[in-house]
């Protein structure tokens, strides 16, 4: 039942038929003055009223809770209707907001504001995809010390230039369970020899997931001699002599792994459920609270606890951007701005709420406003902030980039 | 008048979309998407598709995977219709069987998935006990790099689909008149109903076993789930490169979604070619007057393959349950050690709008949908027309990757300046819903006796009477059959909801796809669970309306 000749014709002349004519109904609107956050009043006052549609992965029920509390936040502060848009993948947004541009809607866009980080915001942001710069204008955006934080400067390297607002710290945690692992492993090499004795018990999420990338990521850091390169952008004749003690070392490990590396959970999530289900002992995160919260959600045993490496774990931030042609940009802005809030970055760090990192810088708060943080119980599962050690930058994308390719390469026949 | 506009409005509203949809998957293939500064044409992103590690695997895989998955399906719908003679069991399990096709196929993947895995509910039930295990076994049994457990995952979902569809076909055969007149032979009832109503019946149901085969080469989200990894079928690949943040890679992504439009193309070929075959043989076959060779072994494989096949599908539904309610739940324990309220009160405060939005759009789809197809299908058979070589463009839709395709339509829709709205969104929807319906229903309206109308004809009525008062009764059960289909398909829809929709519109399927993808398996359930609740509120009154409707006909009941 092949398609006939005829019926691809007419179907090739129709389409063309149809991009001439809607090419030429589309015409821009003359440009709308954007709003300027340096007069704040002004985006306040152009803010209220709007509705913005905010573009966030919605897979965490308590991050959609927190979501849920933040816009009868700003509904009764700004006057602001703020829709939670749950994706699946935030490259849905990215979809939406590149078939607008190709279609020539630069006014109007449906996306206000997104949740991203690293390698999603560098595509934006190359493809000049985003508005800005906005966000170092933002009145609370001093308050992450930005002078003195290079992490709310560069997203994986790469200069913010205001074009996104700084939201929540992560970092990279093992975690395993104390009622079946006596000594949890301290660096690469531990592990390598634990996964040897106990086979099968420990697996990461496949490669590209970004939590399969940190891991590799993790071990090319402490195996290499000299990491300085890896925040370079990448050149290709330094690659294979730089991650050449990682697949030493991934090469060793994968025999070991759950199903002796012959399938990889796909995602943070999988992960987890093979955890929950004993399947594996020790598994990782890139959120510090992960464990207590899916202990109180009953996806895992009470004897779960986390740890890190004694040479620091992956660390980085997560933000919010405003498209280049959303509609609501002055209403984004506002929300942004109160999402750096000490009450809201508060209230998100709480694990009874979500158990989200703080991205503020506490010698910059008040002593009330740092009493909005003392107070948190961070659940039991959790580490107190000074154990969690050393946080390692995210290499460049590029590095990114090739590790996956390579690893792809390596282990998918 | 209006009537002879009908196949061209349809023709109209499916292929602009598509054809929009589909230059956008074509062009980027080979290099041309000026938003990304592609601007010139070359074979750059087959080359590096051709590099990819794993690529021909993927592709064999979603070929082979897609062919064994119909065959299989449809040899246990047609073992079983063989076997079934309407005792009480049978119709028992029939009635279980269609509620299962409300159930959405990533809840299924999902409760399968726990059915089977080592740390599943199977190993769970027998372990320490019979087993002797504390831990689970590190067995490869799901995400086996053989794609069986992803087989098996959509086999669950296309048996009830097929026994669906030649239940709605069969009442117009008169399969009773044929078996008896076979038995009158000396034929035992299996070899009768084999050798007088299949060859009958497979006509009309051709169209949604093509269907099948083109869904289950493309298939992404039980692939996601229950399918290989290292690599993923060719669909599964294509998502990720279609999400990667590189959308350098969309290129790649493109020239993916053409080749997977080949792949199925071939697969469907395939099965046209293996119809010529089965035809060939099975000639001497049907005439060689073997009355009952083989007879027990389908009376018995019949059975025992359906209610296997039930039984696997309500266990892993029951799966789910009791996900809905667990506390924490150790392994080997048989239950969860405490049961709680807790996921279904997070979820339950805010799905009434989901809810709504679910159901007018699809209500909206299916009505539009159902009003053009039946029109189209009322023109051809008024003016006598053939089935037009045109009905091969409503597979489109079907077979091309969403991911890619839907770009298209964005582009296109905010070209001529439509928003994102609620009108986008049935529209979209149409696209899916209305090649569904058209395969659904059109057979069975085609071979529907024509005497039936001349006669009413005959009696002086009106072409417009004669439709309503004789067609139209006459092919209720097919209709409201196709009708609960396309709301199924409408409802199950996530990505042209949440791209046409630019967010506006969140259905409860958005909501539980987003929910997937943290891999809460709780709330999964809970949430799977109430987006099957509306298809099945659609299945189950398409099978009792025309009980109640024919309740003094026997012979017009139809189904069940």
């Amino acid at each position: 039942m092949p398609i006939n000749r005829h019926s691809l014709h007419a179907i090739f002349s129709t389409t063309l038929a149809t991009t001439i004519s809607t090419a030429m109904l589309a015409f821009t609107l003359p440009a709308m003055a954007n709003p300027d956050p340096s007069d704040w009043q002004s985006v306040v006052a152009e803010a209220e009223g709007q509705t913005v549609y905010w573009n966030a992965w919605g897979g965490e029920a308590r991050t959609n809770a927190y979501i849920e509390w933040v816009a009868q936040q700003v509904d009764a502060r700004y006057g602001i209707e703020l829709v939670h848009v749950k994706l699946g993948d935030t490259s849905e947004a990215v979809s939406r907001v590149l078939a607008e541009k190709q279609a020539g809607n630069d006014n109007t866009g449906s996306v206000d504001m997104v949740w991203i980080n690293g390698e999603n915001f560098a595509a934006m942001k190359n493809n000049d995809l985003l508005f800005g710069p906005w966000s170092d204008s933002l009145p609370n955006y001093p308050l992450t010390d930005p002078d003195n934080t290079p992490a709310v400067r560069y997203d994986w390297t790469i200069p913010i230039d205001g074009l996104e607002s700084p939201w929540s710290s992560s970092q990279v945690v093992f975690y395993y369970d104390t009622a079946l692992v006596e000594e949890h492993p301290n660096n690469m090499p531990e592990l390598l020899d634990w996964a040897a004795q106990n086979p099968g018990e420990f697996t990461y999420p496949q490669v590209p997931n970004f939590l399969g990338n940190a891991f590799i990521t993790q071990a090319l850091l402490e195996l290499g001699e000299d990491t300085r390169i890896f925040y370079q952008p990448m050149q290709a004749e330094d690659f294979d002599a730089a991650t050449e003690p990682l697949w030493a070392y991934l090469d060793e490990l994968h025999p070991h792994l759950w199903r002796s590396g012959r399938a990889f959970p796909s995602n943070s999530a999988d992960l987890r459920s093979l955890m929950g289900d004993s399947e594996i002992s020790i598994a990782l995160s890139f959120s510090t609270t992960e464990a207590s919260g899916a202990i109180a959600n009953y996806e895992l045993p009470d004897t779960v606890r986390s740890y890190v490496h004694d040479s620091g774990m992956i660390g980085n931030m997560s933000f919010m951007a405003i498209p280049y042609n959303a509609e609501h940009k002055a209403g984004a802005m506002v929300v942004a701005n109160y999402l750096m809030s000490p009450e809201a970055q508060a209230e998100k760090q709480d694990p009874e709420v979500w158990g989200s990192n703080t991205v503020l810088a506490m010698e910059q708060l008040t002593a009330e406003e740092r009493a909005l943080f003392d107070n948190i119980d961070l659940g039991i599962a959790t580490l107190p902030p000074k154990e969690l050690g050393e946080v390692l930058g995210q290499p460049h994308p590029s590095w990114v980039d090739a590790l996956a390719e390579a690893w792809q390469e390596r282990y998918v026949n | 008048m209006l009537l002879r506009l009908a196949p061209w409005i349809l023709i109209g509203v499916l292929v602009v979309p598509l054809a929009a949809g589909l230059l956008m998957v074509i062009l980027p293939a080979f290099g041309y998407l000026p938003v990304l500064g592609g601007e010139t044409f070359h074979f750059d992103a087959w080359q590096a598709l051709w590099q990819r590690p794993g690529l021909y695997r993927s592709i064999l895989l979603s070929y082979t995977s897609g062919l064994i998955t119909t065959l299989v399906s449809l040899s246990i719908v047609v073992l079983f219709l063989a076997a079934s003679r309407g005792t009480w069991l049978d119709r028992g399990i029939r009635r279980l069987v269609s509620p299962l096709l409300a159930i959405p196929h990533a809840a299924v993947a999902f409760g399968l998935a726990f059915l089977i895995t080592p740390s599943g509910l199977f190993v769970r039930w027998v372990s320490p006990g019979l087993t002797g295990w504390e831990r689970p076994p590190d067995l490869l049994i799901v995400n086996d790099p053989m794609g069986l457990a992803l087989m098996a995952g959509l086999v669950l979902k296309e048996v009830p689909f097929l026994l669906l569809m030649c239940l709605a076909a069969l009442p117009q055969l008169g399969p009773e008149k044929r078996v008896t007149l076979a038995r009158s032979l000396g034929y035992s009832a299996n070899i009768a109903w084999l050798k007088s109503v299949f060859p009958a019946l497979y006509p009309l149901i051709r169209l949604p076993v093509y269907a099948v085969v083109a869904y289950a080469t493309s298939v992404v989200d039980m692939a996601m789930i229950l399918g290989p990894t290292l690599p993923p079928t060719l669909s599964v690949s294509i998502l990720g490169w279609f999400n990667d943040p590189d959308l350098d890679r969309r290129y790649m992504a493109s020239a993916g979604a053409v080749l997977q439009l080949g792949v199925t193309l071939a697969a469907l070929l395939t099965w046209w070619l293996g119809e010529q075959c089965v035809k060939r043989i099975s000639e001497g076959w049907l005439v060689n007057g073997a009355r009952s060779s083989g007879s027990i072994a389908i009376a018995v494989g019949g059975r025992v393959l359906l209610t296997t096949t039930t039984l696997l599908a309500i266990s892993a539904i029951g799966g789910l349950v009791i996900f809905s309610v667990a506390g924490f739940w150790r392994f080997p324990d048989a239950l969860p050690g405490t049961f709680t309220l807790d996921h279904w009160q997070r979820i339950l405060p805010s799905v009434t709008t989901p809810l709504l939005n679910t159901l007018s759009v699809g209500l909206a789809a299916t009505l539009i949908a159902a009003v053009l197809v039946v029109a189209t299908l009322e023109n051809a058979a008024r003016h006598h027309l053939p089935v037009s070589r045109s009905q091969w463009l409503l597979y489109l839709p079907l077979i091309v990757p969403q991911v890619a395709f839907l770009f298209g339509l964005v582009v296109a829709a905010e070209s001529i300046s439509v928003r994102p709205q609620w009108a986008l969104v049935v529209a979209a929807h149409l696209l899916f819903v209305a090649p569904y319906l058209y395969l659904s229903l059109s057979e069975a309206y085609r071979r529907l006796d024509p005497r039936w109308v001349q006669v009413a004809h005959s009696l002086g009525a009106s072409p417009w009477r004669a439709f309503c008062r004789v067609r139209l009764p006459l092919l209720l059960a097919p209709l409201l059959t196709a009708c609960a289909v396309s709301l199924a398909v409408s409802i199950g829809q996530y990505l042209p909801t949440l791209l046409l929709g630019g967010g506006r519109v969140p259905t409860i399927t958005t909501e539980a796809v987003a929910m997937a993808s943290g891999g809460n398996r709780r709330l999964i359930a809970v949430l799977a669970l109430l987006q099957a609740l509306l298809p099945f509120i659609g299945f189950s009154l398409a099978l009792m309306i025309p009980r109640l409707m024919w309740s003094k006909r026997r012979n017009m009941r139809g189904v069940v």
